[in-house]
C-alpha cells in the first residue's frame, strides 16, 4: 500500500485490523513491516506461544508484549517422554508464573507441556489472575492435589482444567470439594491421569450436575462402571467423554442403565478411556457410534473380532487410536467402513516381547492407506515392513502430513528383500509433499537421508534412531531440509563434522537432540563458541566431560537457540562451555 | 539403633560387590547403578539398565530374552504405566521416591531398592545434591551440618532419616526432603 496511506490510518483502526490476524507467523510478519506497526502490534498481541521455555526469558516476553491473555510454554525435549532425560533436568515454570503474576493480572490461559509445575506455582496462579479461565498441564509433573485445591477454590471463572498425562502426587486433599457450590463454569475437565484416592466421586457428581456448559469430561480410571451412567445422565450435553474402567463382568442392570444413559447423549462425538474394558459392554455405546468422529481404544485390551464389530458401527470415524490387537483383519474392516478416516495410531500391546502377540503387519497399514483417501496422520508400531508396502502407502496417501513408523526391533530389514528401507521412506518423502513430521525406523543407510534432504522441503520435525552410516547422513538433513525445526537423533553414527559444517543451520531450528551418537565435547565447546545464540548443553551423568579426553563422545547433547543466554537452573549433570562461570545454582 | 549397627558391623554388612572387594569399589558400584538408574526407569527397563551397568547387582532379575534398550521402543511412560502386560513375570519393581532439597530448584528421584542401608543412601544423597549431612546420633539427630535428611512416611509424618530400621524405612517412605536449618531441629528425637 502507498506509504502515505499506511501512516494515515489511525492506530485504533490498525489494531482492529490486526485483531483478525491470529496466527503467530502472520503477526510476526505484521510487526516487521515498520516501526509503528511493530508498536501497535505488540500492544495488541494477546496470545503467546513459546516452544522452548529456555529460548527466551519471561522478562523479555513481558517487555515486548505487555498485555497478554494467553500463554503456551513447552519445557523438556520430546525424548523426555521415553525416559532419556534425567530427572531434575529443568523445565520449571515457577520463574514464568512469578513474572507474569506481576505483569499480566488479566492473564486467562496457561498451557504447559513437559514442564515441572510445583504446588507453589499453582497457588500463585490461583492468587494472581482474577479472571483465570484455562489451565492445561500436559505431561507435567511436580504438583499434588494441594495445588489443584488452590485452583479449584480461587478460580471462579475457570472453564478448562486439563491434566492430560501428567504425574500428580496425592496429598490426600479432596481437591474437587474445593470448588465452591457457586462455581458453575466448567466446560472441559480432564482428570484421566488421577488415581483412585485423588477423586471423590460424590464431589465429582455434584460438580458435573451444576455445570450446564460442560462439553468435555474425561474421568479417571478408578470411577466404577455403574457410576458412569449417573454421570452421563447428569451431562447429556457432552461432546467428548472419557470413560473409566469397565472391568466388571457383565450385569444386565448396569448394562441397560449405561445403554440408556449413552442414548441420551445426542452430542457425543468423541470417546476415550476404556481401560480394562469387557467387550460385552460395547453394545451399550452403539447408539452413539454412528456419530462418533474420534475413538481412543488404545488402553482397551480386547481382541480383533470385538474391535471389528465396534468399528463397523462407526462410519463417521475420523480418528482412531487402538492397540495392535486390531490386527490386519481389523484394519481391513476399518478401511472399508471408515472412509473419513484422517488419523490412525496403532500401539503395541506387548512392546518388549520378541515375539509378536497379535497378527499385525505392514498389510494392515497398506489396507488403510488404500481404503481411506483422507488419511493424513499415521503412528504405527509393527514388527515387520517392506519397501514395497511403503511405496504403496506413499502413492496412495499423498496427503500424509505426519508419518511415524516404528518397526520395533532396531535395524530390521525389509522382510521380503533383506534391503534397508531407504527406498521405502524415500517414496514417502517424494510423494507426500506436505509432510511436516516424520519418524524413521528399521535398517537405514545414509541414502535415506539424501532423499530426505532433497525432497522433504516442508519437513519440520524428524526423529531418527539406529540409522545411518556416517556424518554424511546428518549433513544431508541439515543442509537440505529447509523447514526443519526439531531434530531428534539417538544411537546413530553422526558426529562432529556434520554439526560444525552446518553450524549456521542450527540457529534456524528450535532444537537438536542427539544421544548415544559420536559427538565429542570438544566439538560442543567449539560450536558453542562459534554460535553465541545457541545453548549447547551436554547431559552426562558420568561426571565432567572435561575429565575425559576431548575426543571422547558425549552421552547426550541438547542444543537450542536462545536469546536469553545460558540458563541459570542447570543441574549438576548438565555441562556447558561456561563451566567455570558460577552460573549454576549451588545448594 | 539400626543405623549405627550398620556403620559398625562391616563384616556382616550386605554389599553389592562380590566377597573380597573393597568398601570403596562397593560404593562406586552403588553410584554407578544409581547413575544409570537416574532415568525414570520402569520395572521392565530398570531390569535392563541394571543388567548393563552393574553385573554385580544383587537384585534378582529374571533372565531376559534379549537386552532391552532404554527408551526403546518409544512409548510414553504414561502409556506403559497404564498398560501393564497381564502376565507379570514377578519382576521386582523399584521403590521410587522423589527427593527435594530446600533451596534447590530441582527434584530428583531415586530407587530405594538400590541401597542396602542408610550409609549408602546418605552418600548418594550427598553426591546428588552436593552437601554433607553431618553425624547421626539417635538422641540428637544430625550434628555438624545445617542439612538434615528427612522423609515423609505413610501416615504423612515427617521423620528423620535413620530413626527406624532400614526395612521399615523403605516400606514406609513416601518422599525424601533434605531440610535446611532450624526447621529440621524440631524433628530430632526427644527422650
Amino acid at each position: 500500500m502507498p506509504k502515505r496511506l499506511a501512516y494515515s490510518l489511525p492506530d485504533e483502526v490498525l489494531e482492529h485490523v490486526f485483531s483478525f490476524i491470529q496466527s503467530d507467523k502472520d503477526r510476526n510478519v505484521v510487526s516487521a513491516v515498520c516501526k509503528s506497526w511493530y508498536e501497535i502490534e505488540r500492544w495488541c498481541r494477546r496470545k503467546i506461544f513459546v516452544g522452548n521455555c529456555y529460548a527466551v526469558s519471561p522478562k523479555m516476553v513481558i517487555r515486548r508484549f505487555p498485555q497478554v491473555e494467553s500463554i503456551e510454554l513447552k519445557g523438556k525435549p520430546h525424548f523426555a517422554d521415553f525416559n532419556l532425560v534425567p530427572d531434575g533436568w529443568g523445565g520449571y515454570v515457577l520463574p514464568w508464573i512469578t513474572e507474569m503474576a506481576g505483569a499480566y493480572p488479566w492473564l486467562e490461559e496457561i498451557r504447559l507441556k513437559r514442564m515441572v509445575v510445583m504446588d507453589e506455582s499453582l497457588e500463585l496462579i490461583a492468587k494472581s489472575f482474577k479472571d483465570f479461565k484455562v489451565l492445561v498441564l500436559a505431561s507435567c509433573e511436580g504438583f499434588s492435589t494441594d495445588g489443584l485445591a488452590a485452583i479449584a477454590a480461587s478460580c471462579k471463572n475457570l472453564r478448562e482444567l486439563d491434566l492430560r498425562e501428567s504425574e500428580v502426587d496425592d496429598s490426600s486433599v479432596h481437591w474437587l470439594s474445593h470448588f465452591p457450590e457457586t462455581y458453575t463454569s466448567m466446560v472441559s475437565l480432564n482428570i484421566s491421569c488421577l488415581g483412585s484416592d485423588e477423586v471423590s466421586f460424590s464431589a465429582l457428581e455434584r460438580l458435573v450436575s451444576r455445570c450446564p456448559n460442560l462439553r468435555s469430561l474425561k474421568l479417571n480410571r478408578a470411577v466404577p462402571l455403574d457410576k458412569t451412567a449417573n454421570i452421563l445422565r447428569l451431562a447429556p450435553q457432552l461432546v467428548e467423554f472419557g470413560t473409566c474402567t469397565y472391568s466388571a463382568e457383565l450385569r444386565s442392570d448396569v448394562f441397560s442403565n449405561l445403554a440408556g444413559a449413552f442414548s441420551n447423549c445426542k452430542e457425543l462425538r468423541s470417546l476415550c478411556g476404556f481401560w480394562d474394558v469387557v467387550p460385552d459392554y460395547f453394545p451399550a455405546i452403539y447408539s452413539v457410534c454412528s456419530r462418533l468422529t474420534s475413538l481412543n481404544l488404545s488402553y482397551a485390551t480386547i481382541q480383533s473380532p470385538d474391535l471389528i464389530k465396534l468399528v463397523s458401527h462407526c462410519p463417521s470415524l475420523q480418528r482412531l487410536l487402538v492397540l495392535d490387537y486390531i490386527e490386519d483383519s481389523g484394519l481391513e474392516a476399518l478401511a472399508s467402513n471408515c472412509k473419513d478416516l484422517q488419523e490412525l495410531r496403532v500401539f503395541p500391546s506387548d512392546p518388549f516381547d520378541a515375539e509378536p502377540n497379535a497378527s499385525l503387519t505392514e498389510q494392515g497399514l497398506v489396507a488403510v492407506s488404500l481404503g481411506c483417501p483422507k488419511l493424513q496422520a499415521v503412528l504405527y508400531f509393527c514388527r515387520r515392513m517392506s519397501n514395497a508396502a511403503l511405496v504403496t502407502i506413499a502413492q496412495n496417501s499423498p496427503n500424509l502430513t505426519r508419518f511415524r513408523l516404528c518397526i520395533i526391533e532396531p535395524n530390521t530389514a525389509d522382510y521380503l528383500t533383506g534391503e534397508p528401507f531407504d527406498v521405502g521412506f524415500g517414496a514417502i518423502v517424494v510423494h507426500c509433499k506436505d509432510l511436516i513430521r516424520l519418524s524413521l525406523s528399521g535398517l537405514l543407510t545414509d541414502c535415506v537421508f539424501e532423499y530426505i534432504g532433497k525432497y522433504a522441503k516442508k519437513l519440520e520435525m524428524l526423529s531418527v534412531a539406529f540409522a545411518g552410516d556416517s556424518d554424511l547422513g546428518l549433513h544431508h538433513v541439515l543442509s537440505g531440509c529447509e523447514s526443519l525445526r526439531k531434530l531428534e537423533i539417538r544411537d546413530c553414527p553422526f558426529g562432529d563434522k556434520a554439526l560444525l559444517t552446518n553450524a549456521a543451520k542450527l540457529e534456524t531450528m528450535r532444537s537438536l537432540w542427539m544421544s548415544s551418537c559420536s559427538v565429542s565435547f570438544g566439538a560442543c565447546k567449539l560450536l558453542s563458541q562459534k554460535m553465541p545464540r545457541l545453548n549447547v548443553e551436554v547431559i552426562d551423568e558420568r561426571g565432567p566431560p572435561d575429565s575425559r579426553p576431548e575426543n571422547c563422545t558425549v552421552d547426550k547433547l541438547y542444543m537450542y537457540r536462545s536469546v536469553a543466554g545460558p540458563r541459570f537452573d542447570m543441574p549438576p549433570f548438565v555441562w556447558t562451555k561456561d563451566e567455570d562461570l558460577a552460573l549454576r545454582l549451588s545448594p | 539403633m539400626a543405623f549405627e549397627k550398620d556403620l559398625n558391623l562391616d563384616a556382616t554388612e550386605l554389599r553389592l560387590g562380590l566377597p573380597g572387594t573393597s568398601d570403596e569399589s562397593a560404593k562406586n558400584q552403588t553410584l554407578a547403578t544409581l547413575r544409570s538408574n537416574n532415568k525414570r526407569a520402569l520395572p521392565e527397563e530398570s531390569m535392563s539398565s541394571n543388567a548393563t551397568a552393574s553385573k554385580n547387582c544383587d537384585q534378582e532379575t529374571a533372565p531376559l530374552p534379549k537386552a532391552q534398550v532404554v527408551g526403546w521402543p518409544p512409548i510414553r511412560s504414561y502409556r506403559k504405566n497404564n498398560l501393564q502386560p497381564k502376565k507379570s513375570e514377578g519382576e521386582i519393581s523399584g521403590i521410587y521416591v522423589k527427593v527435594s532439597m530446600d533451596g534447590a530448584p530441582y527434584l530428583r528421584k531415586i530407587d530405594l531398592k538400590v541401597f542396602k542401608g542408610y550409609p549408602e543412601l546418605l552418600k548418594a544423597l550427598e553426591d546428588m545434591f552436593k552437601f554433607k549431612a553431618g553425624e547421626y546420633s539417635e538422641r540428637e539427630g544430625y550434628n555438624g551440618s545445617e542439612f538434615v535428611p528427612t522423609y515423609e512416611d505413610k501416615d504423612g509424618d515427617w521423620m528423620l532419616v535413620g530413626d527406624v530400621p532400614w526395612e521399615m524405612f523403605t516400606n514406609s517412605c513416601k518422599k525424601l526432603r533434605i531440610m535446611k536449618g532450624s526447621e529440621a531441629r524440631g524433628l530430632g528425637c526427644v527422650d
